[in-house]
């Protein structure tokens, strides 16, 4: 066991050192790393207090004093900027593995035993998967109201549905191999094959699609904030900052731009860190066919 | 094949089915009925009974349901929680400025995204590839409200070429939409391309690496012969479904943009019915979207079983 254990930490390692090598996985890993630390430290550097008000500097151009100016009630902005990603990163942060395992447990089970219950169980998905975008989430949302303890199983709720069809997917390649009969052929219990035959063979595919699915997490959490349904002012949100200072443009764009470049770069840096977890694990197809 | 026909078309209709009664059940669980919502202080007593009384909410859920499937069926979604306004009529317009949105999107941007999606899928890995597909991540992995705001600044505050925002009532004749709408569909062609782009590349390679392009190339038929007689036809067919996602997307997944350019569609009458807690508004939208949706993935799928004489002999053999 204890070896075991120790041959997973040596592998996790290698495979974020394989990641890093490429530039696409290095840059990733930076802005990660880089957004993870500010959410975590923010509370200690930030120079304002994110509630405090100046009226008589609102909407104030960048200065010595605050360095991405002022909001339109004249809070610092780059004090919103710092601390505008933790709780965006907390929730999907969370949701994201609970997505994962309960869509991917689900999805091998399935692809496992098959049957009638596969068949109502696919229905249901294609049912689900039939409101595109953010649409089942505002539905939701109308139904339980916002705040963090509404969104978070909400949206790990409904990231887990189309993680059902790909873990499903993978475990279907799997279940056709010989090593799997071989289990059954044992007398081996279905838990155990899930166990130690599939679940195994799968990690990879869950892990890139779980890199991209907290993107896209992050990307419906920041798009609800925006809309207003996600959290709730004066607590400070990317989305909501973007929304808010929308209206100000032309008179003060900083209070636009600073948390559009903190989002993008917390996106982008996830996402190509996705990407080269993919290619590190030989999971892209495009990169599979030789010209 | 006409087996195969009616199977996705029963499938379709299951899901369609589905999604109904989940809306239904999901608005069912809710606290509080439309009466609460439409009373809100007033709701208790007498008001109350009565309001239910005349929207019919004594009744079972059930009969509940099959009432209002009903009347789905024909079109006729009810009344809207203000009481005085039909929801067909409500959605009509709503619906014709989205679609408006989405023509305008698809009609740009599919021949645009196909052109660059077989430039980078041939020159893979140089230049053109690089630069096309670092931007479809960056189109595809940027919010689209941050996509918007970012074009509303750049090119209707700084530049000026553009309004920024849509004026126009709902109601209005669809030219009058122009010049506002031209960001507005910007941003959703920008996604669009993305999409079907990133797709396009992916089976040209295939395609381009698959043994009859190479049993071509040896026969000594000329590159660009082989590439449109031989890997092209393949490596569009799989486009057909993307293309399908795309439209279904832009009929639901415009919300954000609609409400970012203040656009009259069907994406930002949601959002005011979720502000305005108007259920059945919420209900009927989703339904209406739902249905899209699964039509025009029937559509997509009936199209590429007939294009490709793979899966039509394969089936026929079959049978």
């Amino acid at each position: 066991m204890s070896a075991l254990a120790a041959t997973r930490r040596m592998r996790a390692g290698a495979l974020l050192r394989e990641v890093v090598a490429r530039p696409s996985g290095a840059i990733g890993v930076t802005l990660v790393t880089f957004h993870a630390l500010m959410a975590l430290l923010s509370p200690w550097l930030v120079p304002y207090d994110y509630t405090a008000m100046e009226a008589t500097l609102t909407l104030a151009e960048p200065s010595a004093a605050h360095w991405l100016g002022t909001d339109h009630l004249g809070r610092d902005v780059l004090t919103r900027v710092m601390l505008g990603g933790r709780e965006a990163l907390v929730i999907t942060g969370i949701a994201t593995p609970v997505a994962m395992l309960w869509g991917g447990l689900t999805g091998v089970w399935l692809g496992l035993c098959g049957g009638w219950p596969d068949e109502v169980a696919m229905r249901l998905v294609d049912a689900f998967l039939a409101l595109p975008g953010i649409l089942p989430l505002l539905v939701l949302i109308t139904v339980f109201g916002t705040g963090g303890e509404v969104l978070l199983p909400t949206l790990a709720f409904f990231f887990g549905i189309p993680v059902i069809r790909v873990a499903r997917a993978a475990a279907h390649e799997v279940v056709a191999r010989d090593f799997v009969s071989a289990a059954r052929a044992r007398g081996h219990r279905p838990l155990d094959i899930v166990r130690h035959e599939i679940l195994p063979n799968v990690t990879d595919t869950l892990l890139v699609e779980g890199a991209m699915r907290w993107s896209w997490m992050l990307l419906g959490f920041s798009s609800l904030s925006f809309l207003g349904f996600g959290v709730a002012p004066p607590r400070p949100d990317w989305g909501l900052m973007i929304s808010d200072a929308r209206v100000y443009m032309s008179l003060a764009p900083w209070g636009v731009i600073a948390p559009v470049l903190a989002l993008s770069t917390l996106i982008v840096g996830i996402n190509l860190t996705a990407d080269a977890l993919a290619k590190t694990l030989g999971l892209d197809r495009s990169r599979t066919a030789v010209i | 094949m006409f087996v195969m026909i009616a199977r996705r078309l029963a499938l379709g209709l299951v899901t369609v089915w589905l999604v109904s009664v989940i809306i239904f059940l999901g608005v069912e669980a809710l606290p509080g009925d439309a009466c609460t919502a439409i009373l809100e202080r007033d709701a208790y007593g007498e008001a109350l009974d009565a309001c239910r009384k005349a929207l019919g909410l004594e009744t079972p859920a059930l009969h509940r349901y099959l009432n209002w499937a009903a009347g789905v069926v024909q079109g006729d979604f009810g009344m809207s929680a203000n009481g005085h306004e039909s929801i067909a009529q409500m959605v009509g317009y709503r619906v014709r400025n989205s679609l408006l949105l989405a023509a305008g999107a698809l009609a740009v941007g599919i021949p645009l995204a196909i052109t660059l999606g077989v430039i980078a899928g041939l020159r893979r890995d140089r230049w053109p590839d690089l630069l096309f597909s670092t931007g479809a991540i960056l189109a595809m992995t940027i919010p689209e409200f941050v996509a918007a705001t970012v074009l509303i600044l750049i090119f209707a505050i700084w530049l000026g070429w553009v309004p920024a925002i849509v004026l126009t009532p709902a109601d209005a004749p669809p030219l009058d939409f122009f010049p506002e709408v031209i960001l507005a569909s910007a941003v959703l062609t920008m996604l669009m391309i993305a999409h079907v782009m990133r797709m396009i590349r992916a089976s040209v390679i295939e395609a381009m690496a698959s043994d009859y392009v190479q049993m071509a190339t040896l026969k000594g038929v000329p590159y660009w012969r082989v590439v449109f007689r031989h890997a092209l036809p393949n490596a569009l067919l799989p486009a057909i479904n993307v293309i399908a996602l795309t439209v279904a997307w832009l009929l639901g997944g415009v919300v954000v943009v609609e409400v970012v350019f203040n656009y009259p569609g069907l994406g930002r009458l949601l959002i005011d019915a979720i502000s305005g807690r108007d259920l059945r508004v919420v209900q009927a939208i989703t339904m209406i979207v739902a249905a899209t949706y699964v039509a025009v993935n029937l559509v997509a799928d009936l199209l590429s079983l007939m294009l490709n004489p793979r899966l039509r002999s394969h089936q026929a053999q079959r049978r």
